[in-house]
């Protein structure tokens, strides 16, 4: 729909959001960057490749993305079992499972952050008997990876459950119809559909879980070069007053952040015009013209 | 003259929707704007409405320049292809609006508002619906509902974008006919967008046949149909066989199945063809026939006659025909 | 989809797959989900209903309840009105940029909390872009509410306008066209026609908003200080308790946060079900 139309109030309103995204958002966030160009700024290129191939630092990177990686991986599996589930399945109280699986979005990370170490503590009601079995989980970098499965959840199971939904019925009975086994159904029609969706599922929950902070630190045991996550790093320099370690470390998250989701949306992109340009002929250009009369 | 346009242009980006359109429609006429699918037709509607703005060019309502009037400021009605109806607001709440939102000193009061709003109710035949929302009411109804909230501000021009193009076959039919004497008893002056030429020739007191932004033809349905001004409106509307005469030439004769007569024969002559099929259509008879083309290549064209003339032919499958024109319209293509 | 078709698309999974994916579901939903919540509870009275309200009415407590209140009263709104603001301004015109606005607006998301309460330690902290100069005026943000406010502004800044922007731009502008063309002006159409379209998705947003800003912890937590009673909001206090070795004191706090999330989910799934329905009506077959 053509949209330079004569509806009123564009100026004050884009105005009012340029101001306030400005102010609040993107003038605070440019500091990171300005930070490292103020002349009085210790923080040089040879300084900020001095903080970050620390070790400490290192480790805490290392720390961070592989228990992001890796509990976004795990929640990728859950968070489909829960989706197929939950779509596919008759269960009782479904209303009930699926408002719950937005707990930890409500929840606030702190609470998250305590409850999970209590119950996986050495003397927890989870953490008791994996302690018997040998598995310390608890003030482990297994207890990073635990809280943000925890967090990442979600993310999975709400972008996975509207696609599941939507796949046509048919489609599969289509393909039943042409010989198909169950198997290569989920294969063929189902896997292909959904994997978009679930890639941006892990993405999103990779991204949340390399930045969490709350409800990683109390489990985690904060042990220098084993279980200490960057956000904790950074808070710690910032307590030294070391600024420019702080800022380093922080852009440095940012950075790798912002390189991890754009090359999955870049993936994503192509995927999506593979999908699009076999289900359906180019768009004639008649068509995005066809609303203007 | 209720509405003169004078030099209208649009253009979106690189498209051109409107090139330079000059209009003018008489009090209480009703007026079709037909034409293909992004042909400008609609972005003509809005910017008479004032929903959209020209690029350059003059819009008069009742010889007053409103070419930089705001909507509100026009006295128009307008009627939403898909109806826009507040969806959160009763069909009476709906026709109410445009009262209710006058400013203060021009607003009827409640009591009379209540009056307005049921004789449109009841204007639209559907007074027995005023609680209900737009949810709980069929397409056609919307329809009418939407016409009935247009014309409670007593708009000076009634503008439809694709009034029936959201309605099952059968609705369509009789709002038609609903709208045509609807408007015979208003008489308020009417513009309906619609890319259905039977529509715009069974509702429409004039069409106006857009193209690519430009006015093709206007004039009368007959008119429009019996002397089209060129091969566009001639195959746009009603049904024609395009024969081309001389490839170097590019000369085409257009003629309408009705006017193609047959006769049975058993020459070879170079009018005669090959009847291939034939498919009932209700009182007439569709006739296939295959005849050589110019440059030897086979050619399908279609004859129409009623049921009894075709039976007292006595055609069969294969057979051979003489075709006799009797009415054609010759067009030099581009 | 009808019950008859997932019926249908359920027989085609055999029993056992069927079977060990429900118990899988419910054994991670029951460990990841309802235990931890089940828990806070549990340790919360763990020393009865008088230990559980003892904490709650200890001073500290009730401080950051109320600050936690005061952020939420402050910034909710605020964000309430960017939502809407920017949702009208990007659904409802073409201009250059627009996607770039977009993805900025997003940004919060991706920036760790931790970060969004560093940048303001940069700007305003005391060693900061204009430390000097507040220190010479007397005036504290970091270490103090403002910061705290700033901080959570930042963090919330996405949550309503989301939810607005698609929402608006399914519904199209011909309502808005139609209540201009019957004459209405701008705020009476913004009133009486676009607010009552999107209240849902807004209230959606709002509730989201309110979640979020009542419970961020990463980002107040570098900005606040950490001062008792006075700095502290409940996330903090929570922490603070924990770090005590006062279990009952840190759950009882937390307590009060799993409600507020427990009654954010049950709006939310309202919310949910008002909009679906609302949907549903727009999508009539058309005769």
């Amino acid at each position: 729909m053509n949209k330079t139309n004569i509806l009123p109030g564009f100026r004050p309103a884009l105005g009012f959001t340029l101001l306030y995204l400005g102010l609040v958002v993107l003038i605070p966030l440019s500091t990171l960057f300005f930070k490292t160009l103020q002349p009085d700024s210790q923080l040089t290129w040879q300084g900020y490749i001095h903080i970050i191939s620390n070790d400490r630092v290192q480790a805490a990177f290392s720390v961070s993305f592989l228990a992001a990686l890796l509990a976004a991986a795990i929640a990728l599996v859950f968070g489909f079992i829960i989706a197929w589930t939950l779509v596919r399945y008759s269960l009782p109280a479904k209303r009930f499972f699926d408002a719950i699986i937005d707990l930890p979005f409500a929840l606030p990370t702190a609470v998250a952050g305590i409850v999970l170490a209590s119950l996986y503590a050495p003397n927890g009601l989870i953490g008791k008997p994996l302690t018997e079995l040998g598995f310390k989980v608890a003030f482990t970098p297994a207890g990073i990876v635990i809280a943000l499965i925890f967090i990442g959840l979600p993310f999975i199971v709400r972008t996975i459950e509207p696609v599941l939904q939507e796949i046509d019925a048919s489609m599969e009975e289509a393909a039943s119809s042409m010989g198909a086994t169950r198997w290569q159904i989920f294969q063929r029609i189902i896997f292909p559909n959904v994997f978009p969706a679930a890639l941006t599922g892990f993405a999103m929950a990779f991204a949340r879980g390399v930045g969490e902070y709350g409800s990683v630190i109390f489990i985690a045991g904060n042990l220098p070069y084993v279980s200490e996550i960057v956000p904790l790093l950074i808070i710690t320099k910032l307590e030294q007053y070391d600024y420019e370690g702080a800022t380093a470390l922080a852009l440095t998250m940012l950075l790798v952040s912002f390189v991890i989701l754009l090359t999955i949306n870049l993936l994503q992109m192509l995927l999506r015009r593979r999908v699009t340009s076999e289900r359906d002929s180019p768009v004639p250009a008649l068509v995005t013209t066809e609303q203007l009369s | 003259m209720s509405i003169i346009l004078n030099n209208i242009s649009k253009h979106f980006g690189n498209f051109t929707a409107l090139d330079n359109i000059n209009l003018e429609i008489a009090e209480g006429e009703l007026v079709a704007l037909l034409g293909p699918s992004g042909c400008g037709k609609t972005t003509l509607l809005r910017i008479i409405a004032g929903l959209e703005r020209a690029d350059s060019g003059q819009v008069l309502l009742k010889g007053e320049d409103k070419t930089h009037k705001d909507v509100r400021e026009r006295g128009v009605g307008f009627v939403f292809q898909h109806y826009a109806l507040f969806r959160h607001m009763t069909v009476f709440e709906n026709i109410a609006f445009g009262l209710r939102v006058k400013p203060r000193k021009q607003r009827p009061n409640e009591t009379e508002i209540r009056k307005k709003v049921h004789a449109l109710l009841e204007l639209v035949q559907l007074d027995w619906l005023h609680d209900r929302y737009p949810d709980q009411l069929s397409g056609g109804q919307r329809q009418r509902i939407a016409l009935a909230r247009a014309l409670a501000v007593e708009p000076e021009v009634l503008l439809l974008d694709e009034p029936f193009g959201a309605l099952d076959a059968s609705v369509r039919k009789d709002l038609r006919q609903w709208l045509r004497h609807l408007h015979e008893n208003l008489n308020v002056t009417s513009i309906f967008v619609t890319h259905d030429q039977e529509e715009a020739m069974e509702v429409a007191s004039r069409v106006v046949v857009f193209n690519h932004g430009v006015i093709e033809q206007q004039g009368t349905p007959s008119d429009i149909y019996d002397n089209p001004a060129n091969e566009f409106v001639s195959r746009f509307i009603g049904d024609t066989n395009v024969i081309v005469i001389n490839p170097q030439a590019a000369n085409t004769v257009h003629v309408r199945p009705h006017d193609l007569e047959i006769t049975k024969s058993n020459g070879d002559s170079a009018a005669s063809a090959t009847l291939k099929d034939w498919q009932h259509l209700g009182a007439l008879i569709r006739i296939e026939l295959a005849k050589k083309g110019v440059n030897g290549s086979p050619e399908i064209i279609y004859a129409e006659m009623p049921n009894e003339q075709f039976k007292r032919l006595q055609l069969d499958k294969g057979d051979k025909v003489d075709l006799h024109i009797r009415h054609a319209h010759w067009f030099h293509a581009a | 989809m009808n019950a008859q078709k997932i019926a249908k698309i359920a027989v085609n999974d055999p029993t056992w797959v069927r079977y060990t994916l429900t118990g899988l579901t419910l054994l991670v939903i029951s460990l990841f989900l309802i235990l931890p919540l089940v828990t806070i509870f549990f340790e919360a009275f763990a020393k009865g209903w008088e230990g559980y309200t003892n904490e709650l009415t200890e001073y500290n407590n009730t401080a950051a309840v109320k600050l936690t209140l005061l952020v939420a009263l402050i910034c909710v709104p605020l964000t309430t009105v960017f939502g809407i603001a920017s949702a009208w301004a990007i659904a409802r015109f073409e201009f250059p940029g627009k996607s770039l606005l977009t993805t900025l607006i997003d940004l919060p998301f991706s920036v760790s909390p931790v970060t969004a309460g560093l940048i303001f330690v940069l700007l305003f902290g005391a060693q900061g872009w204009f430390g000097e100069w507040l220190q010479a005026n007397n005036i504290k943000i970091i270490f103090a509410v403002p910061g705290i406010v700033l901080a959570t502004l930042f963090i919330t800044c996405p949550f309503v306008a989301r939810e607005l922007i698609p929402l608006m731009q399914e519904m199209g502008n011909e309502e808005e066209e139609a209540a201009l063309s019957l004459g209405a002006n701008g705020w009476t159409m913004f009133w009486r026609v676009t607010l009552p379209n999107i209240k849902w998705g807004l209230l959606y947003g709002v509730v989201l908003c309110n979640a979020r800003a009542m419970g961020e912890f990463g980002a107040v937590s570098v900005v606040s200080g950490h001062i008792q009673g006075i700095t502290n909001t409940l996330p903090l206090h929570v922490e603070n308790t924990y770090n005590e070795y006062n279990a009952v004191g840190a759950f009882a706090a937390a307590s009060l946060l799993t409600v507020l999330a427990i009654v954010t989910l049950v709006l939310k799934s309202f919310l949910e079900w008002q909009q679906q329905r609302d949907r549903a009506s727009l999508t009539l077959p058309s005769s």
